[in-house]
């Protein structure tokens, strides 16, 4: 294997498993305090995720959403922008979805109705992807807190929608929509009868596909990693840097939108205050134990959506708040152990090159 | 409304967020990012509640509460410093980790998955507003903004917070020793943060499950809007307790609905970092490790 690749792979993949590590361990130390074993802790989180088929549905309607906020961040930070704003793009895009399926009149066929929602979702998302895009080309803003303020605004603003233009009365959620449902997998697969699995994650497996092509095949994705990289450099060689950020977190937002569409039109056929529930948020993590590449993305949103699915498993006998603690863990395991890693792999690499010369 | 009245509200919200500024400010300053005030305040209301529960003093509440804040703060400082880690994403990983560990141990210590039993606080049987002068955490939070403005501006200290937090290569060549200043910073930015958490806590007589709910964001709003200045940042502090106050006050005459007051904060601060009026600009260093 070509040394150069092995570095890069091996500076990629060992701060996960650093992480898988030290999450274990905490975890088992949590366990304990709360007087349980922590083997059949595990045991039974496994069996009640990707032990039945219930629970793998669960998983992968989980990770279908976790997988649209984590390739968010990670296009924005390809194009070396950290996007925070997922969870209130998130949130945009099912209003979106939902506010298009409201409008459409109720004949509309799915083959039409559809496409339009998920349109409609991308859109929304995308638009609250511009605004810090477009306050970062133009005036400098920093991304990072235009979009954290952005989340608050965003998500204000849908609350004070629904709950006083669109809701059902005592509730806090849009009235179902007509047309634009996507139905759930278990109508092909029966085992997954009463999972939240719907059609939505094809559409998402498709996004990670045109994602990637996008990042590493074209030219776009080019001088968006270039000016993730080193935009002095790119903007020298002809990139436009401002319209490449612009472009990136419009692309970003509307990716964090288009999970909306697993809950408003896969799920619950309806729009409700609250339903990111953080998944936004998780995509920060998604997309830094997923190394921002969209197959690592896919891995990290699975295993996220694991342990949020296998806190439900096994809160008979710890409290499922663990898996929040154990998020959190990992996340600063795998922010901490990047760095380290890339130090000393750098480190051995240059002693084994001096050695190389010597002899 | 009379005016004392919508003084003593404005106060009384402006607490949390004058402690959690003066936490953000100071850590910003010395080039380390804070987005992890959120985290850092539930820390410290949930300390305060187990210190005040189990020993039935305030006082011990308080300083289990600021002891939560160091913990916090030493987990922010040696991921930051020792291991260069993103500032973002360990800010972001913090305030899920403060949601995730309040509610573990708040199922274990009380049997709750939402709030703890009553506790003391630091009242006395004086109601009402002068209730509020009798509260010691009022007056350190009204000091807080002075005294940080006097520490980062007139003593050693705080020169040598500014230099790590602008340059800290030149820190270095003059012999700064610039991750212990950064240590320093971070440690009492979790500790002033934990304070607002403390106040919140013993005021409310509880910990109810994330009951900081984006007080610790606001507070770095305020810093942002403030320009990272500790008087400027304490009187941004005081406008957004004030608007909210106002909307508390107005609300039943439903001028304006309650969600358009409270963005008010966050829109001002896009406004202010967009530099449409006086530009807004972080300290140079900021989020950037030393070499």
């Amino acid at each position: 294997m070509n040394p150069r690749f092995r570095l890069a792979l091996e500076e990629a993949v060992l701060p996960p498993f650093v992480a898988l590590v030290v999450a274990l361990v905490a975890g088992d130390l949590l366990i304990i305090t709360y007087g349980q074993a922590p083997g059949t802790v595990w045991r039974v989180l496994l069996e009640g995720t990707w032990g039945n088929a219930y629970g793998f549905g669960q998983v992968l309607y989980k990770a279908t959403t976790l997988t649209c906020t984590g390739l968010a961040v990670a296009v924005s930070l390809r194009a070396g922008l950290f996007n925070i704003g997922a969870e209130g793009q998130l949130a945009a895009g099912g209003f979106g979805a939902a506010f298009a399926g409201l409008t459409l009149p109720s004949g509309t066929p799915a083959l039409i109705a559809v496409p339009l929602c998920v349109l409609a979702a991308l859109l929304a998302g995308g638009a609250v992807g511009s605004v810090p895009g477009v306050l970062r080309a133009k005036f400098g803003a920093h991304e990072v807190i235009v979009t954290i303020m952005l989340n608050f605004i965003v998500l204000a603003l849908l609350n004070y929608v629904v709950s006083s233009r669109l809701h059902v009365p005592e509730t806090l959620h849009t009235p179902e929509i007509r047309s634009g449902t996507v139905p759930r997998l278990a109508n092909l697969i029966g085992a997954f009868h009463g999972s939240a699995a719907n059609w939505t994650i094809v559409v998402v497996v498709l996004a990670v596909v045109a994602v990637d092509w996008l990042l590493f095949r074209t030219r776009a994705g080019y001088e968006l990693r270039a000016v993730g990289l080193q935009p002095p450099a790119a903007e020298y060689a002809g990139v436009r840097v401002g319209a490449t950020w612009l472009r990136a977190l419009t692309l970003s937002g509307a990716l964090a939108g288009l999970g909306g569409v697993n809950f408003v039109l896969g799920y619950k056929s309806y729009y409700e205050d609250g339903f990111t529930g953080g998944a936004g948020f998780l995509g920060i993590a998604v997309a830094l134990v997923g190394r921002n590449h969209p197959v690592g993305v896919v891995l990290a949103a699975l295993f996220f959506a694991t342990l949020s699915q296998g806190g439900l498993a096994i809160n008979a006998m710890v409290p499922k708040q663990i898996v929040e603690v154990l998020q959190g863990i990992v996340i600063i395991a795998v922010a901490t152990a990047v760095p380290e890693v890339r130090r000393v792999l750098r480190n051995a690499v240059a002693r084994r090159t001096r050695g190389d010369i010597a002899t | 409304m009379s005016v004392l009245l919508f003084l003593a509200q404005t106060i009384r919200i402006a607490i949390p967020y004058l402690f959690a500024a003066a936490g953000g400010a100071l850590a910003e300053r010395a080039g380390i990012v804070s987005l992890t005030l959120e985290g850092f305040m539930l820390g410290g209301a949930f300390g305060a509640v187990l210190g005040a529960h189990y020993t039935g003093s305030a006082w011990i509440g308080l300083v289990v509460g600021i002891w939560w804040g160091l913990m916090f703060g030493a987990v922010h400082a040696v991921a930051s410093i020792r291991f260069k880690a993103d500032q973002i994403v360990v800010g972001v990983a913090i305030n899920l980790f403060a949601v995730g560990i309040t509610r573990f141990f708040l199922q274990l210590a009380f049997g709750s998955s939402s709030n703890s039993p009553r506790i003391t606080g630091f009242d006395s049987s004086a109601g009402g507003s002068a209730a509020l002068l009798a509260n010691p955490l009022v007056w350190l939070g009204l000091l807080v903004m002075p005294a940080l403005n006097f520490v980062i501006g007139r003593t050693r200290f705080g020169l040598r917070v500014r230099a790590v937090g602008e340059h800290p290569q030149a820190a270095a060549s003059v012999g700064v020793p610039v991750n212990r200043v950064r240590y320093a910073a971070v440690l009492a930015s979790g500790a002033l943060a934990a304070l607002g958490g403390v106040y919140l806590a013993l005021d409310q007589h509880q910990f109810t499950d994330s009951m900081t709910a984006g007080r610790g964001f606001i507070a770095l709003a305020a810093v942002i809007f403030g320009r990272w200045h500790p008087l400027r940042a304490g009187l941004a502090c005081l406008l957004f307790a004030g608007a909210e106050t106002l909307q508390i006050q107005l609300q039943t005459a439903q001028l304006i609905p309650s969600q358009f007051v409270a963005m008010i904060p966050y829109a001002l601060t896009i406004v202010a970092v967009a530099g449409v009026v006086g530009r807004s600009t972080p300290p140079a260093a900021l989020g950037r490790g030393a070499e």
